[in-house]
């Protein structure tokens, strides 16, 4: 174990942008919009996070993974809080995440697109641009992807199925 | 049971606990029950997509169903934890209603079910998230944006199956004769919803009706399907009075903790 200065807030979150998310490892959790805040009392920590989703299976893996992070550093006195309210949504999500994002071959969230919200059965689908060959020429094949956060397309030039991120406003 | 690395950030009720706890744990049992008949389409569903679909609404609702335990057992405060409210309960402490605990029976019937299911729990969490206990109201805004996904998803699968081919439309008109009859118990309220309704912590369900009856009839106008009238409702899951599928999908639910008890992973 190394020793280590007194934590600050600052050095906790520069920390922090070094776990990344476990299903998009492309993503760091502050990308993601995931961590809700740092606070430091003397040597206590506490950091703050939301899910994506309800169910999001991931939570457990990103506490242990920031326990892990900020125990190479020497830093024991963790508590990792979950909060619900208010709730996580995509606005959240960095513009470099979203560029790394679309990078790594994952439709980035539309803003202002959250259509199971207007319930608009059948109806027009989100244009979505093709991470692959940047056409606007795709559709939806289903509203639930390979995770909880995702819609599945298909592009119709290129033809590539690919993984949307859902808007979540 | 799932070894858990963070705590739930507290937030404040002013709500008696005794009189918030069967609720809560009403709304607990009613996704886990759900979430488990929905898991078991998984592998075996008419096609890659919707199988996929019915697990990540599965997920959602395992998701919502541990948010909803955890606060039962900090409510409860004797000591017991979300798994043991999950596990170690037998079909008569279990508190959902009849509706979820049905067997998927055809991809019609888990269709008819999720659509009533929807309907109701999209319009229950809209009033619950402004609701004045914030706790509860955080687990229903979250919800909420998720319920939405369900209800457009089972909305537009009621739609193609109605105003499809002869065959969907003959197995969508079995599953809604079967399963109709289960919706009336979501909103007639126990004496324990009435408690929580007068004192303006639970809405209405008197007042959420029209919003569901429209809704209800606009999707099956336009599935070209006749809407039921005068449905009996069958009613009794919500007072413990089961069917005999629970038990059975109890068992399956239960097998670990019941095998090994205290088991983690």
């Amino acid at each position: 174990m190394v020793a280590t200065a007194a934590p600050t807030e600052a050095r906790i979150w520069q920390l922090l942008e070094e776990v990344s998310d476990p299903e998009v490892p492309v993503l760091s959790i502050l990308d993601l919009g995931i961590v809700r805040g740092v606070a430091v009392d003397g040597e206590q920590i506490t950091v703050t996070i939301t899910p994506t989703y309800s169910g999001c299976p991931a939570m457990n893996t990103i506490a242990t993974d920031i326990r892990l992070r900020l125990l190479a550093e020497g830093y024991t006195n963790l508590t990792i809080k979950n909060q619900l309210s208010p709730a996580w949504t995509t606005d959240w999500m960095s513009q470099a995440g979203r560029e790394k994002l679309e990078a790594y071959g994952i439709a980035p969230p539309v803003d202002g697109t959250a259509t199971g919200h207007m319930l608009n059965l059948f109806g027009k689908d989100t244009a979505v641009r093709c991470p692959i060959c940047k056409s606007e020429h795709t559709h939806l094949v289903s509203q639930f992807g390979s995770t909880a956060c995702k819609a599945h397309y298909q592009c119709d030039e290129c033809l590539e199925p690919f993984d949307y991120f859902k808007c979540h406003a | 049971m799932l070894t858990q690395d963070f705590t739930n950030a507290t937030a404040t009720s002013a709500t008696e606990p005794s009189l918030l706890f069967p609720f809560v744990l009403q709304l607990a049992d009613t996704s886990l029950i759900l979430a488990h008949r929905l898991s078991e389409w998984c592998g075996h569903g008419p096609i890659l997509e919707q199988d996929l679909a019915m697990a990540n609404i599965a997920l959602d609702l395992l998701g919502e169903a541990r948010s909803y335990y955890q606060y039962a057992a900090e409510l409860e405060g004797k000591g017991r934890t979300e798994d043991d409210l999950a596990y170690l309960r037998s079909a008569v402490e279990y508190r959902n209603p009849l509706l979820v605990e049905q067997p998927n029976g055809d991809f019609a019937h888990t269709v008819v079910r999720q659509f009533l299911f929807d309907n109701y729990h999209y319009h229950l969490l809209k009033g619950l998230k402004d609701g004045p206990d914030t706790h509860l109201a955080g687990i229903a805004e979250k919800s909420f944006k998720e319920a939405a996904y369900h209800l457009k998803w089972s909305s537009e699968w009621i739609i193609r199956l109605g105003d499809g081919t002869a065959e969907s439309r003959q197995r969508l008109d079995k599953a809604i004769a079967a399963l109709w009859r289960f919706a009336g118990e979501l909103t007639t309220p126990t004496p324990a919803e009435t408690a929580l309704q007068d004192i303006g912590v639970v809405p209405d369900y008197a007042a959420l009706l029209p919003a569901m009856q429209t809704y209800a009839a606009q999707v099956l106008a336009e599935a070209t399907v006749p809407e039921p009238t005068a449905v009996f409702a069958q009613q009794g899951g919500k007072t413990g009075r089961h069917s005999e599928h629970l038990g059975y999908l109890l068992s399956e639910l239960q097998y670990m903790q019941r095998t090994y008890p205290g088991m983690t992973w």
